[in-house]
């Protein structure tokens, strides 16, 4: 009798995950199905839409990469976001340090405050940064985009990053001091190499997060060369009566999945920023 | 009792000179960030406030002062105020399912079994993999013929035929119809930010001791009331947060309604961002807009006090 509700429980807790990896995952199974299927197999509307009834083909992938400017897409994606990267780090490590360690008493209200201009929407600020954008002739330029990424990533970044200071003992850097290093010597030597998962995490989040900004990049470019992954497929392969579905499928899967298994590794963290302080 | 030990009078010397030097440091290591901050989220913002004051357009972007009416002619506007209320439905309506699948789905992956690490990748990728990709998928599963949610009922009868449940056309037209196309949006809103809400009661549910559950189970509590008494008020916090931060997320999101439907079928999905965009960025009326985008504000600003509340609740704990 136990074996059986045993059973009965085991079954319904892989149903229900079934379910949600269902709903989760499927419209990237639709985007690996469209992907592979000729177009005369993917426009019928009697077959069945969920297999090869047909034999699968390259042609879409071929037409992405030899007719669209999918791979100028993907340069100019990595291209912001390792700036990117760059900036947000080189502003965001120190004043998280300093935040962290040497501020005390303003440095967790500053801080939080700090964080809190991540709640400012780009819905709001979209419209006068272009007007910036336009003043210092920077519209259809990655500069636009990399200069105004790190208004989203350098808020929670150092937030996260203040976090991950503060689990470093204060005693490491006292001694370092002791053994004769400066303060900045023992900040740049001793602490940072220490903080390197949170510094990786901060990598990966101001990559992530470039890549998967829309909104600016759509008002500031629109030049078909200039654009990013995330607006390049939506409004290029869209455009006109003509939806190039295969083609468009193959570029939302291309670009979204090794972003995607990155990210999952570090997602854990990325909440940590949300929930510090309510959990403890 | 008088002041303490300042600089320079003898044992706390050496010591108040590192802190004065410690204190100058922190704010040289903490300038460029704030500096951007000031720059490029506070200057905009101020400016945003400006161009809905004024008159402002593409064609003509100086600030001539015309007070309060951009607001006024907004709220005159019947597509603003259909913007304003879809803001509000798509938001909680989509947090509140948001919020019961995430704890389900939370209490689940709690659990251990075989494959887990593939079924949190599949469960994550709606927010792992880019949006506006993850809802171009959507949009090709919306699609007026070829949608595959419509295969499936006309091969289940319940499409397509004299008889049929739904009706006896071949499609739904998801993306076309009013009340479709708003449930459409609110499906990928869904979508969207059910993992970040899960992972966040996750962190949330495992944080409850063990004994306390234990305890309570020996006490003869049964699991309705131990839900009731122990789990439901141990996380609320943190489902809180969850709940704020899928509110910031959804109702200041442009890409799902920009991605699936523009705003249409005549207005009837657009949103306060979606407006926004289309108002100040495609007509080129910079006041209009920036006046439309502010009337997000009094949410988010809400919705940080709370979360500001949230913090130092949990610091006094």
């Amino acid at each position: 009798m136990p074996n059986i509700g045993k059973l009965a429980r085991r079954g319904g807790l892989y149903t229900l995950l079934g379910g949600f990896a269902f709903f989760g995952a499927f419209p990237f199974y639709w985007m690996v199905i469209a992907t592979f299927k000729q177009d005369h197999d993917l426009f019928s509307p009697l077959n069945n839409p969920f297999l090869f009834n047909e034999p699968p083909t390259l042609d879409h992938l071929r037409l992405l990469f030899t007719e669209t400017h999918f791979t100028g897409y993907l340069t100019n994606t990595l291209i912001v976001g390792f700036a990117v990267v760059v900036i947000t780090l080189a502003t965001a490590v120190p004043a998280a340090y300093a935040l962290a360690r040497w501020a005390r008493g303003w440095g967790e209200t500053m801080g939080i405050g700090i964080f809190l201009t991540y709640l400012v929407p780009p819905t709001i600020l979209f419209i006068p940064l272009s007007r910036f954008a336009s003043f210092f002739r920077l519209q259809e330029s990655l500069w636009s985009l990399i200069l105004v990424y790190p208004t989203f990533t350098i808020p929670f970044c150092t937030w996260l990053l203040m976090g991950f200071f503060k689990t470093i003992p204060k005693d490491i850097e006292e001694q370092a001091m002791i053994d004769g290093l400066s303060r900045f010597g023992a900040m740049t030597k001793v602490v940072f190499p220490l903080a390197i998962s949170g510094i990786l995490t901060v990598v990966v989040f101001s990559f992530t997060l470039s890549m998967h900004e829309f909104i600016y990049a759509l008002t500031f470019i629109s030049v078909s060369a200039k654009k990013t992954v995330s607006i390049g497929v939506p409004t290029e392969l869209v455009r006109g009566d003509v939806f190039q579905w295969g083609p468009l499928m193959a570029g939302a899967l291309i670009a979204s999945l090794p972003v995607a298994v990155v990210y999952t590794f570090f997602l854990d963290r990325f909440v940590a920023g949300f929930t510090m302080g309510a959990v403890k | 009792m008088t002041s303490p030990a300042r600089p320079g009078s003898s044992p706390g010397a050496s010591r108040g000179g590192i802190f004065d030097r410690q204190e100058t440091l922190a704010k040289l290591l903490i300038a460029p960030a704030v500096l951007y901050i000031v720059a490029m989220i506070g200057a905009p913002f101020v400016l945003a406030i400006l161009y809905s004051l004024s008159d402002a357009t593409t064609g003509e972007p100086s600030i001539h002062l015309v007070g309060l009416r951009n607001f006024g002619a907004a709220l005159a506007d019947p597509v603003f105020r259909l913007a304003l209320r879809n803001t509000f439905l798509f938001t909680l309506l989509s947090q509140s399912i948001v919020i019961v699948l995430s704890r389900i789905l939370a209490n689940a992956l709690l659990k251990p079994f075989r494959g887990k690490w593939l079924v949190r990748f599949l469960i994550m990728l709606p927010w792992t993999a880019p949006i506006s990709l993850g809802t171009i998928g959507w949009l090709w599963m919306y699609d007026s013929i070829f949608s595959p949610i419509d295969w499936v009922l006309r091969y289940l009868g319940m499409l397509g035929t004299a008889t049929a449940l739904l009706g006896p056309q071949t499609n739904l037209y998801w993306l076309g119809v009013p009340g479709l196309a708003i449930a459409s949006v609110i499906i990928v809103n869904v979508w969207r930010i059910l993992p970040l809400a899960t992972v966040i009661q996750l962190g949330g549910l495992s944080s409850i001791p063990k004994d306390l559950i234990e305890a309570a189970e020996v006490d003869g509590a049964s699991p309705w009331r131990r839900t009731l008494m122990i789990t439901i008020p141990l996380t609320l916090p943190i489902v809180s947060i969850a709940f704020l931060f899928g509110i910031v997320f959804t109702f200041t999101d442009l890409i799902v309604v920009y991605v699936l439907t523009r705003g249409g079928p005549v207005h009837m999905t657009q949103e306060l961002s979606s407006w926004t965009f289309f108002k100040g960025i495609e007509a080129g009326d910079l006041a209009q807009g920036a006046a439309i985008s502010l009337f997000m504000f009094p949410v988010l600003a809400l919705v940080a006090i709370f979360i500001l509340r949230m913090a130092r609740r949990t610091e006094v704990v």
